[in-house]
């Protein structure tokens, strides 16, 4: 296995584009987590949709979002 | 396009003489550093938008360019003390206006979330995060000041990487900043997306509920409400 060898400045300019990469990053896979509740809650609205075509009847209420207290939007 | 900035940045663009390989955290730092200063810039301007308009959509993307620019900020900041850890030899150094300012202008906007986070009242929410976005999209000029009026100057100035020594510098530092600008812009279009589309499901869910007045959503939230 190769190790890569840095020296001082090398280390120093390798840690601030991986500190960039990982910023970059964890942003995206924080968005990715967003967009994969807003998908289950497209899912659970379409199924209830499917459901009152079905029956024709009045849909059961939607179950209310996910609790969120959190600062982090809901918007 | 950033690949490219960065592929440039070690393969075409020269060694500095003075400071060697750690100059080359400026292709990385120093755009992401005039990026995010605009976004807070762009925040005030979508901000004064809402004001005039009343337009919650404003108000929303004056919330997301802020956002972004926070975490944007949050990179300068390491970055930079990463370049300073290794030219200096301190990790952060308080005699250099352009560091202190960047910092108060980040704590300035550190505040922006919990002010939010505070007002429960959609209405207030926006217009009290409208006014604080125009103030402090205001203050942060004083950032490009600092450094053009800074009499210390071991702060590196932007503006050296364009108008002085050889010209592939230049062009891998404007590749850069073009690549971090279109970064930022992607970012904001994918958050604005995800926040409309949150914003819709939670209309549709009312509706199915058979509530079809505006109701504020349940639990206080930091973003704005549509």
């Amino acid at each position: 296995m190769t190790v890569l060898a840095l020296s001082g400045g090398d280390r120093y300019v390798a840690g601030a584009y991986v500190v960039f990469l990982l910023l970059v990053l964890s942003y995206l896979a924080i968005m990715a987590v967003k967009l994969s509740r807003i998908e289950r809650e497209v899912v659970e609205l379409a199924e209830i949709v499917e459901a009152r075509d079905q029956t024709g009847d009045a849909p059961p209420p939607p179950p209310p979002p996910p609790a969120k207290r959190a600062k982090e939007p809901v918007a | 396009m950033l690949t490219a900035a960065f592929a440039l940045a070690f393969f075409y663009a020269p060694t500095d003489a003075d400071q060697g390989i750690i100059q080359k955290i400026f292709y990385v730092h120093v755009p992401m550093a005039i990026v995010a200063l605009c976004g807070f810039v762009a925040g005030g301007v979508f901000a004064v938008m809402h004001l005039r308009t009343r337009d919650r959509k404003w108000d929303m993307r004056s919330y997301v360019a802020i956002h972004l620019s926070i975490v944007l900020a949050v990179g300068v900041l390491l970055t930079g003390s990463i370049w300073a850890r290794a030219s200096w030899g301190h990790w952060w150094v308080w005699d250099e206006p352009m560091l202190v300012v960047f910092l108060i202008v980040f704590l300035l906007y550190a505040t922006y979330q919990p002010l939010r986070f505070s007002i429960e009242d959609p209405e207030k929410q926006a217009t009290y995060a409208s006014v604080f976005a125009i103030t402090a999209g205001a203050f942060v000029p004083l950032c490009f000041s600092a450094v053009r009026m800074a009499q210390g100057l071991t702060h590196p100035q932007a503006g050296t990487m364009t108008t002085s020594g050889p010209a592939s510098v230049s062009q891998t530092f404007l590749v850069a900043l073009l690549g971090m600008t279109l970064l930022f812009i992607t970012l904001w279009k994918y958050e604005m997306a995800s926040k409309n589309a949150s914003s819709k499901l939670r209309s549709l869910r009312r509706r199915l509920a058979g509530d079809d007045d505006f109701a504020p959503a349940s639990g206080r939230s930091a973003a704005p409400q549509l």
